[in-house]
């Protein structure tokens, strides 16, 4: 049974142009999903779909056995909670600190005024000290966020996509804005999420290499529809072409 | 940068300059101001602040009374200004981008934002006058009124500008509303809010005078009343007084935003 069915999914801002048209895929427990595409192609709208940060036209989204696209508040928080998500941009709050901004990822699981409070257990302080630790920035916890570098920041945001105890979770061009070592750095923290925690990750990228190096299957977008959905060695020259065009390629993969 | 952008960058500058003194001229002419009047009716009054606008021993004993009034007035401006604020977080959260409810509340935010700051705060002295009559409380809500106006349009740039991110972030998380408000909107925008805050209790000291002479109290008043009777004297006192206090209020402004940011 797939963790995520989507099935004739389209999406308009204006009722006018379709940004994504009829998309069906689906996706299973554990597995590493990259959707590549020009910039766009629809790739960040597909992902806010998926948890509901933007409205569905028509079409179905099925994401552990419910229907997302008729989701109401609480439901629709239920399944927040479920779905982690990483931005391109990290969406921290700069001003607090590293700590306070993991246990952000707490929040679907309070109350109102718990939140409003910070009440937080010790097992949740203790699950996130755990995550600092592993991602390799324990020892930057009670610094302010706007003193990391971009690399430690995208960490964090890793860090609080976890704590939600999520069972997808949902990337959005997650090194975009990073030099090549923080961006390795952060791929593989990515891949373990997978393979040693087994949560199922959706990533958007607009790097061809990275795709290929690290997901098990890739879906290729282009003008909102999916002109690729195979396994990473299936992806030949001649489909990366389809899904860029052929002479934007070279200035893309750059 | 190109040569034909300096160039063009040159001819507009001309351009403006051409401009602002046609329009100068023009307004000049339609009010019968004279430029050479003007300037030669300098020495003179420059002449006549320094021989009456004395501070003498004798007005020194008024000292105690204006500064009784002179703190009178600043108090209530910063209590027209916090008060004012906190209705103002409440109206920017409502009408602000990132954080509104709903499109009727924001509206409607936006809307007394608007009114209140586009009417100047005299007005709305001469206006409250008519319904509260000169006391003290007409003062404060000129002021109040006119700081809801300006806050509210300042908070709601912060908000959008320091957490449509955050907030972004945070709703995909499952939190809500007041989890997203509480812990990501109002802690990233509160220094540039209190920053603002302490902006408008300067002007609050400054506007207050002139709506004091209006409402019969505060120092304006004093100033009003010393001035009606030619004591001149006095006068220059109160308005050394209200210069040093506004001085003060500005230094220690400056030290808490440099503390906080
Ligand atoms: N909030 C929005 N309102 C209106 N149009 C949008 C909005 N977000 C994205 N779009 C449009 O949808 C199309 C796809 O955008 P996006 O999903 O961001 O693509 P990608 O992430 O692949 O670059 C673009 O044409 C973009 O202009
Ligand atoms: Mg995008």
């Amino acid at each position: 049974m797939a963790l995520l069915q989507i099935a004739g999914l389209s999406k308009s801002y204006d009722n006018e142009t379709k940004v994504l048209k009829d998309i069906s895929f689906n996706v299973k427990a554990g597995e590493f999903v990259s959707i590549i595409g020009p910039s766009g192609a629809g790739k960040s709208t597909l992902l806010r779909c998926i948890n509901r940060m933007v409205s569905i036209s028509s079409g179905e989204v099925i994401f552990d056995n419910a229907q997302v696209t008729s989701m109401k508040k609480r439901a629709l928080r239920q399944l927040r909670t479920n779905i982690g998500m990483v931005f391109q941009h990290y969406n921290l709050v700069p001003r607090l600190t590293v700590i306070e901004n993991v246990l952000h990822g707490r929040f679907g699981y309070k109350s109102t005024l718990q939140g409003v409070l910070g009440r937080f257990t010790e097992a949740e302080k203790e699950q996130a000290f755990y995550l600092l630790r592993k991602l390799g920035i324990v020892e930057h916890a009670y610094k302010r966020c706007d003193q990391l570098s971009g690399g430690q920041q995208q960490r964090v945001g890793i860090a609080r996509a976890l704590i939600q105890d999520p069972k997808l979770v949902l990337c959005d061009e997650p090194i975009a804005s990073l030099d090549p070592n923080s961006s390795k750095i952060i791929m593989d923290h990515l891949k373990s999420i997978t393979s040693e925690l087994g949560i199922t990750c959706l990533v958007n990228l607009h790097q061809v290499e990275v795709a290929q190096q690290y997901s098990d299957r890739i879906i290729g977008l282009n003008h909102g529809e999916v002109v690729f959905d195979g396994l990473n060695y299936q992806l030949t020259e001649d489909k990366i072409n389809r899904i860029y065009g052929t002479q934007v390629r070279e200035l893309i993969t750059v | 940068m190109s040569e034909k952008v300096m160039q063009k960058r040159k001819w507009q500058t001309t351009i403006a300059l051409v401009i602002i003194i046609a329009i100068t001229y023009l307004s000049a002419a339609i009010t019968n101001f004279n430029f050479i009047d003007g300037l030669a009716a300098f020495p003179t009054a420059i002449g006549w602040m320094f021989s009456h606008l004395l501070i003498t021993q004798e007005s020194l004993e008024k000292l105690p009374a204006i500064l009784g009034k002179l703190n009178e007035t600043i108090f209530m401006s910063i209590a027209a200004t916090t008060t004012a604020a906190v209705v103002s977080i409440f109206l920017s959260l409502m009408g602000s981008k990132t954080t509104s409810v709903n499109g009727f509340l924001s509206m409607f935010a936006r809307l007394i934002a608007s009114v209140s700051r586009n009417i100047p705060v005299v007005a709305w002295a001469l206006i409250l006058l008519l319904s509260f009559g000169q006391n003290s409380i007409t003062g404060y809500l000129a002021l109040f009124v006119g700081t809801v106006g300006f806050l509210t349009r300042a908070f709601m740039e912060s908000i959008d500008e320091a957490s449509h991110s955050a907030v972004e972030a945070l709703t995909a998380t499952g939190a809500t509303y007041f989890h997203i408000v509480n812990k990501a909107v109002l802690p990233q925008s509160l220094p540039q809010m209190i920053s603002w805050i302490l902006f408008m209790i300067e002007t609050n000291i400054r506007s207050a005078t002139l709506v004091g002479i209006l409402t019969g109290t505060g120092i304006g008043y004093t100033f009003d009343m010393y001035y009606k009777s030619m004591n001149y004297n006095v006068v220059a006192l109160i308005t050394f007084s209200i210069v040093i206090a506004v001085i003060i209020i500005e230094l220690i402004s400056n030290y808490i935003r440099k503390v906080m940011m």
